[in-house]
Order: structure tokens, then sequence, then C-alpha cells
């Protein structure tokens, strides 16, 4: 008898220290292949350096931290077949993702099926954070947040000044959301818009917009894409000789890929971004960014990748903090905990604010951003 | 004005290679009954040779690029050997099916060995462009619809010239009757697939240090190759030329003049616009009827 209960306790406690040592999944779904490859992985290495720094930590709540990463190939019927099999099979009690709004606006209606809190670590189309979804937690700045910034503290330091732009998007939620907050800024600051051309994502013979652009005149061009089509959208600018400077928007070019690929061609080009790994300095935590950028090359991680990188990186700090604040891995727990957290990130201090529809509000946390030009090949600040 | 004969300049240098992968999947179709989903992937394999033997091995440029076309000209053979000839006599759905089954496996095959990040290929051109009046054009892109309408020519000569040409157009009239006038099918089966793959190879090389080279490039020009082939007439060779430069025009032209949104899908209303009007193909001759 007595032995037996010895026994059942012993049994009891390993079964205790079973459940105490089991990881906590995050989940996380982001092109690894596909027209936005790049950047998703340069964002899901992001988060493995960020796991891997908080695992040799101690983990949280005493259990270390498992990932749990698919790929939607870049492609919305995937993102759904991704996020469905997170919430469903692993039943992950917070996701991470999915790089693009097509893709993150996909797998929106899945979250309030499963009542799964979603961190959104890159989308910035507006319809995300306004569409009345309480369970998105955005810390990526929305399109219109970043042409904001981009007018207040940004514009007025180009010389000679933008008089006239045009716009080249790539044709998703992403573009074109972009297209509309760039040229309703631009418009109220004065500035003319000259035409306005989309891409398809898979695109790659830009010559006929790029006359058209060239046609339309003007002194700058505003491109909304991935790195690979803004890769051919400078060589092919080149070869057509348009006059016009260019400045990306999204955060998502990874400049030194695009010295590496465009060579000459990304010279003089000016590009907005989130982190500037080339100036750690410039962030508002230099500490943290030199830490991340630190761990990220131990690890062997791509340099170029370090913009995108460090989404990956601010979101899974989010996540995990929010679990801390939760003091358990369940959904209901870290969605209400995501409202209370402050977090210091790569980017900046990430603290959610109500935005949407009232009663449904989506969390929106306010990024910094910051704008660096490609000059002789090398990554400057204008 | 101006932008009229840069959009008219673009057009002629993206035709040219439309034509190329019109012409190799025109030709597979007509000799062998295939619909050879896998031209897309021999466009790509032909692009990550290129980066391979210029970019990883650092090759000679021109080297590096007849190479590529090689090897591509090679997998097309390999293609044709291991999965089609086992089929020879089965129904055109089964080959239709293991050609997207041999699609997919060479896009993750593709994206196995490169990963999915894109590869950019160097090239020893300069970046400058040439410069007429207020058109220009890069010299890369010019070399490459030199190429492209080099090798057309010489398939064209091929065909027409030799003996193999006149046993690949009696192959595409009359199967039954060329094999009973001592035309050895099978063997024939297999240069076909390979030199309509090294057509897409061609393009794919060629194409690589204009754009990047990524495992997914291929989907839309299989898309896009097939558009071509449906304008000019299915196994219509000289249709497909035309095709490839008609296709080049109307994208061009809908993007510079409609809208730059619809770009890809102008493509494919023309096919609808076709197939509903003269389903024979825009280049069709008249049939001969009575």
């Amino acid at each position: 008898m007595r032995k037996s209960v010895f026994l059942v306790l012993a049994l009891a406690s390993y079964a205790a220290s079973a459940i105490a040592a089991e990881p906590i999944k995050i989940g996380m779904t982001e092109p690894l292949t596909g027209d936005i490859a790049a950047s998703g992985t340069y964002v899901a290495d992001g988060a493995k350096v960020a796991v891997s720094v908080i695992n040799r930590e101690g983990g949280v709540l005493g259990r270390k931290i498992q990932l749990i990463l698919e790929d939607n190939k870049s492609n919305p019927k995937e993102a759904v077949a991704t996020a469905e099999k997170l919430l469903s099979g692993d039943k992950v009690p917070v996701l991470l993702g999915a790089w693009g709004s097509t893709l993150t606006l996909a797998i929106m209606p899945r979250l309030l099926d499963y009542k799964v809190p979603m961190i959104v670590e890159t989308a910035s189309s507006g319809k995300i954070t306004t569409s009345g979804n309480p369970y998105i937690f955005r810390i990526s700045p929305p399109s219109s947040l970043e042409a904001k910034a981009f007018a207040d503290k940004i514009l007025n330091s180009f010389d000679p000044p933008i008089k006239k732009a045009s716009m080249l998007v790539v044709n998703n939620d992403w573009g074109r959301g972009a297209a509309d907050e760039f040229t309703k800024v631009l418009k109220s600051k004065g500035i003319e818009i000259g035409t306005v051309e989309t891409m398809t994502g898979d695109a790659t013979d830009i010559s006929a917009q790029l006359a058209k652009i060239k046609q339309a005149g003007g002194d700058t061009v505003f491109v909304t894409t991935g790195i690979e089509q803004l890769t051919l959208v400078l060589k092919q600018a080149q070869e057509q000789r348009l006059p016009q400077r260019f400045v990306s928007t999204g955060g998502a070019t990874a400049p030194d890929q695009l010295i590496d690929q465009a060579g000459s061609a990304a010279d003089g080009s000016y590009h907005i971004v989130f982190f500037t790994p080339w100036f750690p300095e410039e962030a508002p935590h230099t500490d943290l960014a030199k830490a991340f950028i630190a761990e990220w090359k131990k690890q062997g991680y791509n340099p170029a990748g370090l913009t995108d990188g460090y989404r990956g990186y601010d979101g899974i700090l989010t996540a995990v903090a929010a679990i801390k604040k939760a003091g358990k891995a369940e959904p209901a727990a870290i969605r209400d905990a995501l409202w209370q957290i402050e977090v210091k990130g790569i980017n900046g201090d990430i603290k959610f604010n109500k935005v949407g529809p009232s009663g449904s509000e989506s969390g929106q946390s306010t990024p910094n951003i910051f704008i660096v030009q490609i000059k002789g090949g090398k990554v400057i600040k204008p | 004005m101006d932008a009229l004969l840069q959009h008219l300049l673009n057009a002629v240098i993206l035709g040219g290679t439309y034509a190329l992968l019109g012409i190799g999947l025109t030709l597979i179709f007509g000799v062998m009954k295939v619909a050879n989903f896998t031209h897309g992937e021999l466009y790509t394999f032909g692009a990550y040779m290129a980066y391979f033997f210029v970019g990883q091995l650092g090759l000679n440029f021109f080297v590096g690029l007849i190479l590529a076309i090689a090897v591509g000209v090679l997998l097309g053979a390999l293609i044709e050997f291991v999965l089609l000839k086992p089929l020879q006599g089965a129904h055109m759905d089964t080959t239709m099916l293991v050609m997207i089954g041999a699609w997919i496996a060479m896009q993750n095959g593709e994206l196995l060995t490169w990963g999915g990040v894109a590869k950019s290929v160097p090239h020893p051109f300069q970046k400058t462009p040439f410069v007429f009046g207020e058109v220009s054009v890069a010299p890369l892109r010019v070399f490459v619809l030199v190429v492209a309408l080099a090798a057309i020519a010489a398939f064209y000569f091929v065909l027409n010239r030799t003996k193999f040409g006149v046993a690949v157009r009696a192959t595409f009239q009359d199967p039954e009757a060329s094999a009973l006038m001592g035309v050895k099918i099978s063997q024939m089966c297999t240069v076909t697939f390979a030199i309509g793959s090294g057509l897409a190879a061609t393009a794919g090389a060629l194409l690589a240090p204009v754009f990047v080279v990524v495992p997914v490039m291929g989907d839309l020009v299989t898309l896009k190759a097939f558009a071509v082939v449906i304008l000019g007439g299915l196994g219509n060779i000289t249709g497909a030329t035309l095709g490839g430069f008609a296709l080049a025009l109307a994208e061009e032209f809908g993007a510079g003049y409609i809208s730059s949104g619809y770009r890809d899908a102008i493509g494919f209303v023309l096919i609808i616009l076709v197939l509903m009007l003269k389903p024979q193909g825009l280049f069709a001759p008249r049939e001969r009827t009575g």
C-alpha cells in the first residue's frame, strides 16, 4: 500500500515535471519560398535568433520556447493552410506572421475561429488593423503611419526637393495601400503626382511601366515591392535611363542585397527602413541593436538580412513578454497580456494602442522609420 | 511618340525570347503531341545553369551560356528518355499529368539546391545603355535579342534545309506514314524534346543576367509559352514565332496605354478571344476543304 502511494506520487511528480519541461510553442508562418522568399527567410532567421537567445537564458516561465515555422510560399491559399495547421494541429497559443498583407488578411478570419492572437511583424496594409479583428497585434507600421512619418521627418531633407512624384507598386494589398497613402500625404504637402503604375508580384519585365513613368516626368519615383522585384525595377530603370530618384517604401528592401544584385543600378536610390544595422547608434536602444547584430553574425546568417531579420526578433520578444505577463501559455491570457506589455525592441518601444471599430479593436504599436541611401556601393545616412 | 518608340523597342526585345519559348513548346507538341508543362522549368534550369557556370564557377560569360544551353539539351533528352519513352502510346492526359508532376518535382529540386533567395548572374556588358534620341536600350538586351534571333534562324535552317528537318516536318504531318518511310520515330522524339528543351534553356540562360534567378521564375513562363503557342496555333512553328512578338506587343502596349495592372492578364484575354474567334490560331494557314 505504502509503496504504491509512493509510486503514484513519484509518477505524478514525474508527469508534472514533464509538463513543466514541455516547451511553449510559438507558431510562425512566413514566405520562405516564392516571390518574396528573401525577406520572409530573413524574418524567420530573426525569430530563430531571438528564440535561441531566450532559451539560452532559461526560457520563459521555466520552459523553453519552441518555434514552429511554416512556409506559406508567398501564396494566400498556402498561408491559410499553414495557419490552419499551426492552430488546429500544433495548437499554438500565439501566432507570428505572415509577412505579406494579402497573406495576413487571408489568415485573419481563422484567428476569430480559433481565438488565438497573432503578432503581425511586416504587413502594412491599413485593412489589417481597421477591419475589426481583435486578435491582431501589429508591430510594423501601416502604410498610413509610414507615409505620415515620411512626410513629417524625411520629406524636407531631399535636395533638390520633391516636386512631382510617381508611384510604382506591386499589385496587391500592400502595394496599392502604400500607393494610396503616399499619394494622399504627398498631395497634402503640395506635391504633384505623375502616374501610379502597378506590377504583378511575379512580373520580371517592368519596362512598359518604367517607360510610362519616364514619360510622366517628375523628379522622384516611390516603389513598393519585395527585394527581388525592386532589383529588377532598378536594373531596368537604369537601362531606360529614368532621370528620377528612386525611393523604396515598406522597409523590406535589404539595401545590402540590392548593392550585391543590382550593382550600379542601385546607386543613388533611397530606402525607407525600420532598422539601420549600419548605424546601430541610431537605434532607440543601441545596446539591444548591437547585441542582436552580434548574435545574428555569430549564428552565421546573411548580414544583408538584418533589416528584415529584426522584425522576427522583435516579434518573438513581444510574444515572449506577453507569455511572461500572462503567466501561462494560453491564447486568451496572452491576448489580454499583449494589451498591457511594454517591450524594448530593436525598432523601438512596442506598446499596443487600440485602432479600428470600437468593441473589436486591433492592437497597433508606433514604430520608428529611418531613411538610408545607397551611394558608391555603400549604405549611407543621406 | 518617344514613349511609343520605347514601348515598341521593349516589345521587340521581349518578343524574341517569347518566340524562342513558343517555338520549343510548339515543336514538342507538334511532333510528340505532348503538352510540355516542364517547359518553364527548363527555362529556369537554363537560368540556374548560367548562374552555376558564370556566377558560382566563375567561367567566362559566353562559355558559361553555351554550357548552360548544352546541359539544358541533355536534361531535355533525359526527361524524354526516362519519363516519356515508357509512356509512348499512352493517353495525352496521362503524359500531361506526368509532365505536371515533373514540373513540381523540378521546381522543388531547384529550391532544394539553390534555396528560395534570388541569385543574380554577372555579365561583361557595360551598364550604360545605348541611346537613340529619347529611346534607350541596354547592351545586354541587344545581345539577348541577337542571340534569340540567331537561335530562331538556326532552328529554321535545320527545319527547312536538312534531312533531319524534313523528317521532323514529315512526323508533324503524319507520324505513321513517316515511320513507314524510314523515320525512326522513337529517336526523333528524343531529339525533338531535347531541341525544344534546349530552346527553353537558351531563353532562361539569356534572361538570367537580365532578371534575377528564382525557383518560381518558370511558372509564368510556362503560361506565357502556352499563350504564345495558342496564339500561333498548336504545332505551328511560324505561328509561334509571330505569336511571341504579338504577345509581347500586346502586353507592352496594353501596359503602356491601358493599365499596367492588367499587363499579364492581357495575354490571356487574347487567348480567350483567339480560342473563341479563330481556334486554329491567328497565323494558321486557311484550311483546305473539299
